[in-house]
């Protein structure tokens, strides 16, 4: 009797271990465990804006949004991805280019802006006119001066390139390629872009590797007063649209254009300054090369733009005066917002399966 | 012993009946439901719209001359009201109509409860909710180029065209309407009774029509001059377009049993 039920446990033990390790067999990619594709939340970061609801980040998921992220088939002359504006070593923003250099040499706007941490915000752009992450790339795609093409000729192209149809199936179930398949599975690549393992995240999780040099000491706590109002840790940002003055009167209206509100002329979203060494150009237009010209703004550049914000306009003086002493504490503490492990994590890089790709005749 | 193998025999089960569980079926008494056909049709101020029709022009209220390139729209949320005075909801219920897809002229609300109906209601345009979720598809995908793309949301109605009094390049007309948000909220409803009442049946196909007038879209609250606006994608102009045809852009046409 006894034996027999250690058998019948026995045998109990060997199937469910058996799926098991098949299950995790079939699930590396690249040579990373099906558990490295899973969205976390970092211990001092906030609940998630983006809910994963209709969409949760799985292996298959995650691999074919990683491989359109850096298939140029998504532009029009087939000559840029993603990746061309949003490269992994300048944290997936466009490094020395001011404003984004799409098909055709055609130039845009606006900087590129980097992409992490998107989980947690609501609204996307600098003015904030696109309201979910899964419809944000569609910017891109259509913008007669980026991508160029629209979103029938990309399902179609997808469609008829291999393996695309297999791709889909294990990510969504069946070969079936529209476009909210193709959103959402650039979605779950782009929401796993969490960059929380700079300096200043082991200072602020007592982590080893998270101490703090009297020059980056005398830095934070400068930042502390002087730029935290609008770029709040732990995401360096409020999320809000504010002018910090650049311009008496701004060429790009920027949040104004989505809000018609005069209040709203010449704002843009305070960007997050994680990662800011390596994010070059700066602001909107990427008009200041470096962090030195930027701090050189706030100190003295600031002008009296008619939706300046207030935090730049105290005691009747415009900017946040700076001595030479605390630009240098200052940029001292702006460089442990550096993640060497975000922008060298293979999972987010070029995928080599990429020259596999071949046309369906 | 005898526990441990009841304990094993009700892991066992649990599981093959997890793996095996079904959504609890509907009440026992089903209601029946039947559906409805709608059909649009597209005028112009009574004149049957015409796509690209240079030689007969269309005019406007204020007098203006004008031809349409284009004309698609979006109504979404229908109720049907009941005899009793209760709104009847049909869930997921989205239709896209673009005068240049004849197919898409006829349209099925589907899933309605059995019952007499004494009029309809719907959203002219996307709820706020879908405006600002994430990826749709069907109807709703933004491949069907109803979708904004720098600021989120669904362009409700579109009117495209061409007068001489446009001052626009090539003499355009852009009335691309949308926008879901205060002040510049866009999304009106539209609420009618049938001229009889309605009957849905299982196994029945009644059909009701309704007739889309695009010359709404000018006048109304305020009259509207080509040379003066001839372009909106959102915004304060496209509240002046929407409030113009929030009365007049349907109208509510047979029903057949
Ligand atoms: C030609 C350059 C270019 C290409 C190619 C490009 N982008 Fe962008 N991207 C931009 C620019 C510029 C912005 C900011 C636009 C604005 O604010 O108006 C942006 C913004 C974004 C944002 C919003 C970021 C934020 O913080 O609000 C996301 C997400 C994004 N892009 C993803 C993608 C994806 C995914 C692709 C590929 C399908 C892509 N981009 C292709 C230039 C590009
Ligand atoms: C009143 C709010 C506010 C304050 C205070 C503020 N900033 Fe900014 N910051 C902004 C806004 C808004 C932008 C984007 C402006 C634009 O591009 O039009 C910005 C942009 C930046 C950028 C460029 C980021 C990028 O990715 O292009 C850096 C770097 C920066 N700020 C650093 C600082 C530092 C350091 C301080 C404190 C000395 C500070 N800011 C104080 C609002 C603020």
């Amino acid at each position: 009797m006894k034996a027999k039920l250690v058998v019948i446990w026995g045998l109990l033990v060997f199937v469910i271990g058996s799926t098991a390790f098949n299950y995790a067999s079939k699930r590396r990619f690249y040579n990373f465990p099906a558990d490295s594709i899973s969205f976390k939340v970092p211990s001092n970061f906030p609940k998630p804006v983006y809910d994963f609801k209709d969409n949760p980040v799985t292996a298959n998921g995650f691999k074919l949004g990683r491989i359109l992220f850096y298939d140029p088939l998504l532009s029009k002359d087939k000559s840029i991805s993603c990746a061309n504006c949003h490269q992994s070593f300048a944290a997936f923003a466009n490094l020395d280019h001011a404003v984004s250099h799409g098909t055709d040499e055609c130039l845009g706007t606006r900087n590129a802006p980097p992409l992490f941490n998107l989980a947690w915000q609501k609204e996307f752009m600098w003015d904030g006119g696109v309201h979910h992450i899964e419809v944000s790339p569609m910017n891109a795609m259509t913008n007669p001066c980026e991508m160029a093409t629209d979103l029938n000729t990309i399902t179609k192209r997808l469609q008829q390139t291999e393996p695309y149809p297999a791709l889909f199936k294990a990510a969504f179930g069946s070969t079936e390629i529209n476009s909210q398949r193709a959103f959402r599975a650039l979605a779950q690549f782009t929401s796993m872009l969490v960059s929380a393992n700079s300096k200043y995240d082991k200072y602020i999780r007592k982590e080893a590797g998270g101490d703090f040099t009297a020059e980056e000491t005398a830095g934070y706590e400068l930042f502390k007063q002087k730029c935290s109002t609008c770029h709040q840790e732990p995401l360096f940002t409020d999320l809000t649209y504010r002018s910090n003055g650049l311009d008496l009167k701004p060429d790009d209206i920027g949040r104004d254009s989505i809000t018609h509100l005069e209040t709203d002329r010449g704002k843009f979203r305070v960007p997050s300054l994680r990662n800011i060494e390596l994010t070059k150009p700066y602001m909107h237009d990427g008009r200041f090369s470096t962090l030195k010209e930027v701090l050189q703004h706030y100190d003295a550049g600031v002008k009296p733009a008619a939706n300046l914000d207030p935090a730049l306009h105290q005691n009747n003086i415009y900017g946040i005066k700076l001595t030479t002493v605390e630009q240098r504490q200052l940029t001292a503490f702006l460089k442990t917002l550096t993640d060497p492990d975000f922008i060298n994590d293979k999972r987010f890089q070029s995928p080599e399966l990429q020259t596999q790709l071949k046309t369906i005749h | 012993m005898k526990k441990q193998l009841i304990f094993l025999a009700c892991i066992l089960f649990a599981a093959v009946s997890v793996t095996n569980a079904k959504p609890p079926k509907k009440g026992l008494k089903e209601i029946k439901q039947g559906n409805l056909s709608l059909h649009f049709k597209n005028v112009v101020d009574g004149k049957d719209l015409k796509l690209n029709d240079s030689v007969s022009l269309y005019k406007n209220a204020n007098g203006d001359d004008f031809k349409v390139t284009a004309f698609k729209y979006y109504i979404s949320n229908v109720s049907l009201i009941a005899k009793n005075g209760e709104k009847v909801a049909i869930p997921d219920s989205y239709f896209l109509v673009n005068a240049a897809d004849s197919g898409s002229l006829d349209q099925q609300v589907t899933n309605i409860p059995e019952g007499k109906y004494t009029g309809i209601s719907f959203t002219i345009g996307v709820d706020s909710l879908r405006n600002f979720a994430g990826a749709q598809t069907g109807v709703l995908d933004p491949a069907k180029g109803m979708f904004w793309s720098w600021n989120s949301g669904y362009i409700f109605v579109k009117l495209e065209g061409e007068s001489p009094k446009s001052t626009a390049k090539k003499n355009r007309l852009t009335f691309h309407i949308g926008g879901a948000k205060n002040p510049n909220n866009t999304i009106r409803t539209f609420t009618q009774k049938f001229p009889k009442t309605l009957k849905i049946a299982d196994g029945k196909l009644p059909e009701l029509e309704l007739v889309t007038d695009a010359g709404a879209l000018f006048k109304g609250k305020k009259t509207v001059d080509f040379a003066k606006l001839n372009f909106t994608m959102g915004g304060p102009n496209s509240v002046v377009v929407a409030d113009n045809y929030a009365d007049g852009l349907f109208r509510l046409g047979k029903v057949k049993n």
